[in-house]
Parts: C-alpha cells; structure tokens; sequence
C-alpha cells in the first residue's frame, strides 16, 4: 500500500489492524492496533520484536497515550470525518508537549484540502482515502507559503522576518 | 489604517489560486458537495435560496475610499448593483455566481481583502467598536489587536475544523458599542491598579438558540500573553466541545455544561504550558502594528469654524440631522457621522453600488479617505471637520443616506431572513417595511427616542434579537410565518437577554403590536426615561396586558385556581 509521507508517495510497511477480536493472532511485522487494545494487551505486545503503532480517536485522552509513549514508534490519528478537527490538537499536544519523535499518521478520512493544517499540526504522514488521487494531494503542501502563526511544525511567527 | 506588506498581499494571492483550483475541482467532479461544502464556507460562499450568498470580510469594519470603490464594482460586475452589510461588520453579495467567486476575490485581494474564514467552524472576522480611534472614553484604540487576532487566526492549522464557529469582537473603551459580552470571546482593553493596559477576557457569550451572557475568565491579560492565552482557550474547545449536536457545539454551552470556575482552571492549565512558547508577543510586533493606525494628520484649527453654528441655527433638517447621526469626536472641531443604511424604503443594511462610489468620493474630501462599517448596519465616517458638516450632509442627502434617524425606531438591525437566506423561517424585510410604513413621522419617532429594534428570520438570531430593546424573532408555525417579541435586551455595558412577550403574532399586526408597547411606554415613562429604562423599572406585566387583553387574563385566572 501507498502513503504520503515527508511529501513523498512511498510504499509503507505498517499494518494497521482497526478491530482485533480476542483469539486473534496477530500478524508478523509492523502493526498499528487501537489504543485501547494497548492498553489491554501491553505484555503481549511488548514481547513483539517488529515496530508498534497505536492508533488514537477523538474521544482518547492524550494525557494518557503520552505515559506510554515511549514504546510507539507510529501514533496513527483517527479522522472519522474531516469535518472533525479533535486530532489536530491532539498532534499539536504529541509534538509540541510530549516531543514525540516518530511517525504522526492521519488515518480515516484524509483528504488533500486537509493536509496543509494536518501538516503544520505536525502530522507527518497521510493514508489518504482510497478514492482520493495521490499525486494530486502532494500540490496541498505548496498552495499556502506564508505562516502567520507558529504552530507543531516549528514554524515562527511571520512577524518575527518583518 | 493597517496596509499589507508582501507577506500579507502574497497570502490572500495564494488563497484565491487555491479557490480557483478548488472549485475548479468541485466542478470537475473530483470533489463532492459535502468535500467542498467547508471549503467554500471558509471563503464566505454560502448556497442560498436564490443564488449563491459571499459574505467578505471587512476586518473591525475598517474600509479605504479605494476598498470601498471595489465593493461598488464587484456589486456592479457580479452582482445586481448592490449589497448589504451585516451584523458582524462584514458586506454579503446576494446574487453571485459559483464560477465568478474567484474572480471576486482576486480583485478584493488587488484592494487587500479577502473573504476568509468569514463562515464556517473556525475563527471568524474580529468585529470592534465602530468608533474605535476616535472615541472619546477610549481606554486604547483596539484595531491594532484585532489586526493582531487577525493574522493569528488566519489559517490557525490546530483551528480551523472547530466544533462550530467562533467569534470574537474586541473594544477598547467604556462604553461597550460592540456587544462584547455576546461573543465567543469577548476582550476589553483596561487599565489596572499599576496604569497598564490589558485585556479583560471573558468567554462563552453568544446569541442564536441558546443566548448567554460571555463571562469574565480572566481580569486581566498582559498583552504580550494575548495570543497564547487566546490559543488556550481555543484548544481546550477545540478538544472538547461538543461535536455530536450542532446546536449544542458553540463553547457557551461547554463554559455552562463545565462551569465558568472549572473551564478557567483548564484554560489556565493549558496555559501554563505554552504561555511563554513562540506565541509570545513581541513588542515591537505590537508596535509595528500600531504605527499603523496613528491618527491622520487633523487640522488645528478645526474648532475655529463658525459655519457649522449657523447653519445649525438657520437650518432645521439639518440641525435634525446632527442632533441623531453625529456623534462626538477626541479631537476638537471633528466629528463622527454615521451614515444611515435605514432610509424608508430599503432594506436595512442595503447599499448600492452608486452609493458606495459616492461615499468613496465623499470620503477622500471630508473624511481622510476612512470608512467603517457597524454591526448595526450603517456606515460611519470617522473624523469629519465641523465646517464639512452640512456640505458633506447635503451630499449624503442627495443619495438618500441622510435619513435623521439613528437610534430611533427605524434604525433598525435586521438580518436578509427569507427573502434572501436559506436557513430563515420568516421574512425580516418585509417587517422592517411594514414598521417604517406605520412609524413614518419623525416627530414621533423623536418623542420615542432611543430604542433598539433587532429582528431574526430564525433561531440562529443573525439579527441579534435577544439583546434588542425589543426583539423580533421569525418563527414558522405549520408553513405560516409568526413573530415572537422580546422586551428589554441589551448589548452595551447594562447586558441583558430580552424577555418573552408571548405567543408569536401574526404578521400583518407586528407594527401594529409595537404600536401598543410604545403606547405603554408614553403613558408610564417618567421625564427623559428611555424605553428600556421603563421597561425595566415597569417589568414586562403591562406591556403583556396591552398586546394580548383578553388572553392574558385569562392566564391570570388558570394561574390563581391552580395556586
């Protein structure tokens, strides 16, 4: 499967598993699980000798995926609409307060008209949604080159090169 | 007044493109009605019942003679001949077309204009007095900050998919002419015990379904801290307002769900992490942009003139005139004119493009090329010199803008209800006519005095009829339109939710029913009393009494056998 990531359309490695029923096996490599399947399953998915992600929603509290964030390699942020901006603070908050260093991922409804923001909340890579074209979204990273406001992205304010 | 610099122009330039390419793609196919739908709201382009509505933002309200000239030929060009200003200072277009709206902003970005964020769920225009750097009980001239705000909430990435919308007006003097206490954030600029001048911040205000009074969430905000704790705010909002209920998603009903003392203690929270970040603000940018709003150069002398005194002696229209649309100025010999968009026979709030190019001329002899719009829907121009006075009165006259009658009767706040907006249940329009029909002589609209009518098609309450000193909302009962009164709202210092008269009144008799609650007003008021000085010292008891008779009495009757 294809992903943007640092601008760039790249093949990525990542599995993520949305639901993960009791009995289930989980499969070799990479994985992405929900946050709450963490929560349950820490041993067995410390014991794991391949990358974790966890994938947090709206309703999980940032507060409590930052004690753990040592042991994620990717957080995936759940858009369920693009209309839904809770992840956006939830990035800045993974950056900015609890200087998370690995992949910030935009999952769910991803479209290009989004990416800018997502980008500038520090969000690094962007599952797009399936229907959408690629290429097309990589031209969302150029439209807008003036920062009025610093942001998860380290940018400064405008003001300060006047 | 505030001009771009190259980052400024290059920003609103590269937002046209991208518009232009995103309707480009709406057209296409390639994005859907519900992909595009926050994409065009945020450039102010709603679908309404007739044509699409472009609502451009006119920051603090603040327009040049070369802006105005612009407005004037985008009404000429795309639109049909006029428009019309709103209740948050902004100027609406009624009758655009989807395919020219790029067109339309790249010619308001040749005037540095824009349309941005001027709907949808983000950060909206920051509205301010109308008076602002020229009134006399000004603690400081507020512009500068909301320019500040401005350009901060421009593209916020961490806010721009809000709950809902969110609105912030700021004022910098005593008396509060920008309503203030009904917005989302609302900022005064104050002075503390030690002589500094900060903000006073208070949160969750708001009309619409559910109207609140904004309360005070801090006394006082250093300037340098305005932006972070502005940014504290909003993220605490933007995490947890609601989001499964539109009517419920606005931050007053997170403030009230929460409690004023436990959202504090989380904006403070929030604060103390990123209060001394990168969202610091440094003085010079302050100073920077205050440069930018220094007075014009005023004439010493302007005092001096005797002209004015005599044609306010020999002339009786004219001294009308000056005695309700001109207001005091801090410099000497100025004065503040507002422009009344309330003439009889239009639309509240309505301009045309002729006008517009007229004020525009009017504007570069007499009033150093500045206009401002005001939330409630006229226009003013800010520093005119005495002597100009009664020329400048008889060229507004000839245009049909001397209408004597600001903070009267028919000065009245009115949203575009049914006639032009597609989330309207009743017309406002054709009530502002019938009002102005029946209330057509000037002598008794004097007697009356001071009185705010404000008038809503529909709950969302654009015509900000809870704080009118009588309100009118339109409300739709089995496809037949109705108008429910309020009585004794506020929005100035002395804020106030009106109270319900009654059931709704149909509409043929809305004048006729303000007829009868002035009625009570003439034979109750004590000398100089205005009407909402009586309607709070009287209650709403006699007014009930004069417009529902026999209805009411008979409610008193149900009311004692139950007690």
């Amino acid at each position: 499967m294809q992903i943007i990531k640092d601008e760039k359309i790249v093949e990525d490695s990542w599995q993520r598993l949305v639901e993960i029923t009791a009995d289930e096996i989980l499969p070799t490599g990479d994985i992405i699980v929900p946050f709450a399947y963490w929560l349950d399953n820490k041993e067995v998915l410390l014991k794991r000798d391949s990358k974790l992600g966890v994938c947090i929603d709206g309703d999980d509290e940032t507060e409590e995926v930052a004690k753990d964030l040592k042991h994620f390699d990717l957080i995936a942020l759940d858009f369920p609409a693009f209309t839904d901006g809770r992840a956006y603070s939830h990035a800045c908050l993974l950056r900015e307060r609890y200087n998370f260093q690995g992949e910030l991922r935009a999952v769910g409804d991803v479209l290009r008209d989004q990416l800018f923001y997502m980008q500038r909340c520090g969000i690094d890579s962007f599952q797009l949604r399936e229907d959408k074209d690629m290429e097309d979204a990589l031209n969302a990273f150029t439209e807008i080159s003036v920062k009025y406001q610093s942001a998860a992205d380290g940018a400064e304010p405008v003001y300060k090169y006047r | 007044m505030y001009q771009y610099d190259h980052y400024d122009q290059k920003i609103v330039d590269e937002r046209v493109e991208q518009f232009r390419d995103q309707t480009r793609r709406y057209l296409a196919g390639e994005l859907s009605e519900d992909e595009f739908r926050p994409l065009r709201l945020m450039n102010g382009l709603y679908i309404q019942t007739h044509a699409p509505m472009l609502r451009v933002d006119i920051p603090y309200g603040l327009l040049s003679s070369r802006q105005l000239r612009m407005l004037a030929h985008i009404a000429r060009k795309y639109d049909k001949n006029y428009a019309h200003i709103s209740t948050r200072q902004n100027i609406q277009y009624n009758w655009p077309k989807l395919e020219t709206v790029p067109d339309i902003l790249a010619d308001l970005a040749s005037v540095q204009m824009h349309a941005i964020q001027s709907s949808g769920n983000c950060i909206r225009n920051i509205t301010s007095d109308q008076f602002a750097g020229v009134a006399e009980d000004e603690v400081e001239d507020p512009r500068p900050y909301c320019e500040i705000l401005r350009q901060w909430s421009t593209f916020h990435p961490e806010f721009v998919y809000l709950p809902r919308k969110f609105k912030f007006a700021v004022s910098g003097a005593t008396h509060d002419r920008a309503a203030v206490q009904v917005h989302d954030i609302g900022l005064y600029l104050v002075r503390n015990e030690a002589g500094e001048v900060g903000f006073k911040v208070l949160v969750g205000g708001g009309l619409g379904r559910t109207p609140v009074i904004g309360k005070v969430i801090r006394d006082f905000l250093e300037k340098r801290h305005l932006l972070s704790y502005m940014e504290a705010i909003l993220r605490i909002y933007n995490r947890f307002g609601r989001r499964d209920n539109i009517y419920k998603a606005r931050i007053k009903i997170l403030v009230n769900a929460t409690g004023i003392e436990k959202f504090a203690e989380m904006v403070e929270a929030e604060w103390s992490y990123i209060k001394d970040s990168a969202l610091l603000l440094d003085q010079k940018e302050i100073d920077r942009v205050r440069a930018q709003f220094a007075p014009p150069e005023y004439d010493k002398d302007a005092a001096a003139d005797s002209t004015f005194d005599e044609h306010l002696a020999s002339n009786q229209a004219f001294a009308a005139w000056v005695d309700r649309n001109i207001k005091t100025h801090k410099v000497d010999g100025y004065r503040a004119v507002v422009v009344s968009l309330k003439a009889p026979t239009i639309a509240p709030g309505d301009v045309t493009d002729v006008q517009m190019d007229r004020l525009a001329d009017m504007i570069d002899e007499y009033s150093f090329s500045e206009i401002v719009t005001t939330h409630d829907q006229n226009f003013i121009m800010p520093h005119v010199k005495q002597a100009d006075l009664f020329p400048l009165w008889e060229s507004l006259a000839e245009h049909g803008l001397a209408t004597p009658n600001i903070g009267l009767l028919t000065d009245i706040i009115c949203c575009p209800g049914l006639d032009f907006c597609s989330l309207a249940n009743a017309g406002s329009i054709p009530i502002a006519k019938q009002i102005n029909e029946k209330f057509n002589d000037m002598d008794y609209l004097h007697d009356i005095g001071d009185i705010k009518i404000k008038m809503s098609g529909c709950m969302n309450a654009c015509g900000h009829h809870h704080v009118g000193h009588i309100g009118i909302l339109g409300v739709d009962k089995k496809g037949v339109e109705f108008y429910q009164l309020t009585l004794g709202g506020s929005a100035e210092n002395d804020v106030s939710l009106g109270d319900r008269l009654g059931p709704g009144i149909e509409k043929e008799k809305v004048a006729e029913t303000i007829g009868r609650i002035l009625d009570v007003y003439v034979e109750q008021r004590e000398e100089q009393e205005s009407f909402l000085g009586t309607y709070r010292r009287i209650g709403i008891e006699p007014f009930k009494e004069r417009v529902y008779p026999k209805k009411h009495s008979e409610e008193k009757v149900v009311a004692s056998a139950n007690y």
